[in-house]
């Protein structure tokens, strides 16, 4: 004690503090900061085996160096989220280009894909798959719908059936969508979607609006027939053809009794 | 007017009816009871007795009205059910009922308590349901029962009046509807009056000044739902009652209209009394409406209020549209391009908006309301029609009227043009590109098409008139020649297609009189002239008993195929045989 105190004026000292405070702050910003929960370093293989993959299945639009050609776009920088969606939901590989990527029969196993992912993400840095805690979809329901009906009803539809944009391209229907894969599309903003980064909804309330999906996805339909939660149209459309077919079949019935 | 002048038809089936013993309102007071005590102290018997005693024709399409009458009714019941609970509020609370993705939520008292009684109110969500399937199946009913009068020109003198009752009625009940949904105060119906507000405001000048006025302010505010509410339940039904017991009190004064038929003529009704016959079929028929509205409300879900979430003017949801029958009107507005939107004089005219949520409206039911005088006006006919026509039998109202329901449907459907797009996987701007130009190309070919279809099918009546069914089986005579044996038909089936008369054009009178003085209303004749050779100038005549006995004499009523009858030939005298319906023996 006395010995540290007695070189409290070392020439040094001042230095050394500087250094010490400089980690200090680094490690505790390291700590506290909001980061990118990102997935475990991609092991060299798992990289390797995601090109093998690439190269087999991708490269003809992506390029053989993911770097785009025109018909597909460059994969720098898109992120293991941007895969895991993609190849995860189905909508890659493409069958066919289009106006819009469909959702369709998952191509891969979850070890190819993830393999296919941490490749993309060796090309450069970008959005890595989301931590588990964040799309279990254990959060605030209510909190979620509302911020579901403020952020995405407009173009989903009040309760995720999907909905109309221009041109032939549409906004998916979200129901029965795994967690992960919603908040994927919030953070990379798939096709015509926008992109909601953590400054603009944080992960805390991407979990929420998961939650509000999964519990409109388990909720029971308590007043029947839902009709495909679609509005009025579908209302109407049922007024029309059931309600006044089955009202003519009674008044032809009732009118053919004789008295 | 009076049911009993022509024993024919059922009136004669009762022939031998024993007679009633005495008049009604002596047999009731001969009973006694209480019938006849009222009678003493009302004098209700006569105009009671007059009503049951009113015979009815049947038909089912005579009963699309009835649907509507008992969706009202229905309405009107479940209506004052909900009153119990709604709360016309915008004040503001925190939600915490049972429904669970809304606790802690803010929202208005109009939306809480419409979650509650979906909710937390004992049968309250089968209520709302039946409420506003009801609501629906009103409109429809009444809308295909305003079809089915105008496309067997029910309409017709003395009949117009209620016509026009009728054209009110149906815009009336589309602004009760419009109220109705509004109320909740959920993001849809939210929706709705934001763009109501829209609408008020593309009024030019006055609009901004119209939409405060209405909502109390700048939007949303807290006024608009209370007055909707005022509007809803006391307004709107009050007017739409009232008028409802106009129309069904001129049906019963006027008389019920008839299919042409044998033993129908002018002057009967043909049918049976309200009193036993209709009384308990119109009554039973009340419970399978109830019965029908009451299962469909059970098994699906309208306006699943709750999922939509409370109003908030910032969120909307894909698929915001309004109810069916304000459908049109939304089209119309998906359809008008945005140009017509511009400044002048420094104030903003959005006709892209007005035309298609202001104007359309009245102008489509003013139109509707116009058209008996309009065709009466063109036909020159001011005689008295209790016989309906078969749609067939004037193919050019059938065609206006196909090609309205043409322009309708395409602005019914543009209001569906997003779900369109994501359900068969179409561009919602190719739909809406079509749907353009089908408003001013379909209406003109459904025109077209259905007056030839109206004329083929009167060429097919007047063919079965005169060379009868088809067997099928072939006869070969002695001389070795061989023909298909044709069955005349009865003279009752023959009736029904030979009893309507055929409209001839008006003959343009010369525009002077013997002195050479012009006619003040030269003009007006030429048009007059004109339209009525736009509605009579093709016409198939019906077959008179000379063309029968011709093609009888042709041979052995084989067919001998004739050619579209040419207007000579077949402009016989009118024979009263042939006014004459065959009587049932």
């Amino acid at each position: 004690m006395n010995a540290l105190a007695a070189r409290r004026r070392h020439p040094a000292a001042i230095a050394l503090l500087l250094l010490l405070g400089l980690v200090l702050t680094g490690v505790a910003y390291s700590t506290f900061a909001p980061k990118q929960a990102d997935a475990s370093p991609a092991a060299a293989s798992q990289v390797e085996e995601g090109k093998k993959l690439f190269l087999a299945n991708c490269s003809t639009c992506h390029g053989l160096q993911a770097q785009g050609t025109n018909v597909g776009p460059s994969l720098a920088g898109v992120g293991a989220a941007s895969v895991d969606f993609q190849v995860g939901t189905g909508r890659m590989p493409l069958a066919k280009p289009d106006v819009q990527a469909p959702k369709a029969k998952v191509r891969f196993r979850q070890p190819e894909i993830s393999a296919l992912a941490a490749y993309v993400a060796s090309l450069a840095p970008g959005p890595p798959i989301p931590d588990a805690q964040y799309t279990k979809g254990d959060g605030d329901v209510a909190k979620g719908g509302e911020l579901f009906r403020v952020n995405c009803a407009m173009c989903h539809n009040f309760a995720g059936s999907g909905g109309a944009l221009t041109r032939g391209k549409y906004a998916p229907s979200l129901r029965n969508v795994q967690g992960k894969h919603i908040y994927e599309a919030m953070v990379t903003g798939p096709q015509s979607m926008p992109v909601f980064n953590d400054a603009n909804i944080s992960p805390q309330s991407k979990n929420d609006i998961i939650s509000y999906l999964h519990a409109i996805d388990k909720e029971e339909n308590v007043g029947g027939m839902n009709l495909g939660n679609l509005g009025p149209v579908s209302e109407g459309l049922f007024a029309w053809v059931f309600g006044l077919g089955l009202m003519v079949a009674f008044a032809v019935w009732l009118g053919r009794k004789a008295a | 007017m009076s049911t009993t002048h022509t024993a024919s038809g059922a009136d004669r089936l009762r022939a031998d009816d024993q007679a009633p013993k005495s008049s009604p309102s002596g047999g009731l007071k001969a009973v006694g009871g209480v019938a006849g005590w009222l009678d003493d102290r009302t004098g209700a018997a006569k105009p009671v007795g007059y009503l049951m005693k009113k015979v009815f024709p049947d038909h089912w399409s005579f009963m699309l009205g009835e649907v509507a009458m008992y969706s009202m009714i229905i309405c009107l019941l479940s209506g004052t059910f909900l009153t119990f609970w709604f709360v016309p509020s915008a004040g503001q609370v925190v939600y915490d009922g049972s429904y669970l993705p809304l606790r802690g939520v803010t929202m208005s008292e109009a939306y809480r308590s419409t979650v509650d009684i979906s909710f937390d109110i004992r049968g309250g969500l089968l209520i709302r349901q039946i409420h506003h399937w009801a609501a629906l199946m009103f409109i429809v009913a009444l809308s295909v029962h305003m079809l089915r009068v105008f496309f067997t020109g029910a309409f017709r003198k003395p009949r117009e009046i209620n016509w026009v009752i009728g054209t009110v009625l149906s815009m009336l009940s589309l602004i009760e509807g419009f109220a109705g949904y509004s109320l909740p105060d959920d993001l849809l119906s939210g929706t709705g009056l934001r763009a109501a507000e829209g609408f008020m405001r593309s009024v030019p000048v006055l609009g901004s000044y119209l939409s405060y006025f209405v909502f109390n302010g700048p939007f949303p505010g807290e006024s608009i739902i209370p007055r909707l509410y005022s509007v809803h339940v006391l307004l709107l039904p009050a007017i739409l009652v009232g008028l409802f017991t106009v129309h069904i009190g001129l049906v019963f004064i006027q008389k019920h209209t008839q299919y042409p038929g044998p033993g129908r003529t002018n002057d009967n009704v043909v049918g049976f009394p309200v009193m036993p016959v209709y009384a308990a079929k119109a009554g039973g028929f009340f419970f399978i409406v109830f019965g029908v509205v009451a299962l469909i409300s059970a098994l699906v879900t309208i306006n699943p209020i709750w999922a939509y979430g409370p109003y908030d003017p910032s969120p909307v949801t894909a698929g915001s549209q309004p109810d069916w029958y304000m459908g049109f009107a939304d089209g119309a507005l998906r359809l008008l391009p945005g140009w017509l939107e511009f400044t002048a004089f420094g104030f903003t005219f959005s006709f892209n908006v007005m035309i298609g949520a202001i104007l359309l409206i009245p102008v489509m039911y003013g139109l509707m309301a116009a058209y008996p005088f309009l065709e009466r006006w063109v036909t020159g006919d001011t005689r008295e029609h209790h016989l309906l026509d078969r749609p067939r039998n004037n193919p050019t109202r059938t065609g206006l009227g196909v090609a309205a329901l043409t322009m309708y449907g395409v602005l019914m459907f543009a209001a569906g043009n997003d779900i369109m797009a994501i359900k068969l996987h179409l561009s919602i701007n190719d739909i809406t590109h079509v749907l353009r130009a089908a408003f001013f190309v379909a209406p003109p070919i459904a025109f077209w098409v259905t007056k030839r279809i109206c004329l083929s099918l009167q060429r097919k009546d007047r063919d079965l008139v005169l060379h009868g069914r088809e067997t099928g089986r072939i006869v070969r005579t002695a001389d070795g020649r061989f023909f298909e044996q044709h069955e005349p038909l009865d003279e009752f089936t023959r009736w029904t297609l030979v009893q309507h008369e055929a409209h001839e054009p008006l003959q343009l009178q010369s525009g002077t009189d013997e002195h050479g003085v012009a006619s003040p209303t030269a003009r007006k004749d030429k048009v007059r002239a004109r339209l009525s050779r736009f509605y009579f100038d093709d016409r198939v005549e019906p077959a008179s008993p000379a063309d029968l006995a011709a093609a009888h004499h042709d041979g052995h009523g084989h067919e001998s195929i004739e050619s579209a009858p040419g207007p000579v030939e077949s402009r016989p005298a009118l024979e009263t045989s042939r006014r004459e319906p065959p009587q049932r023996p």
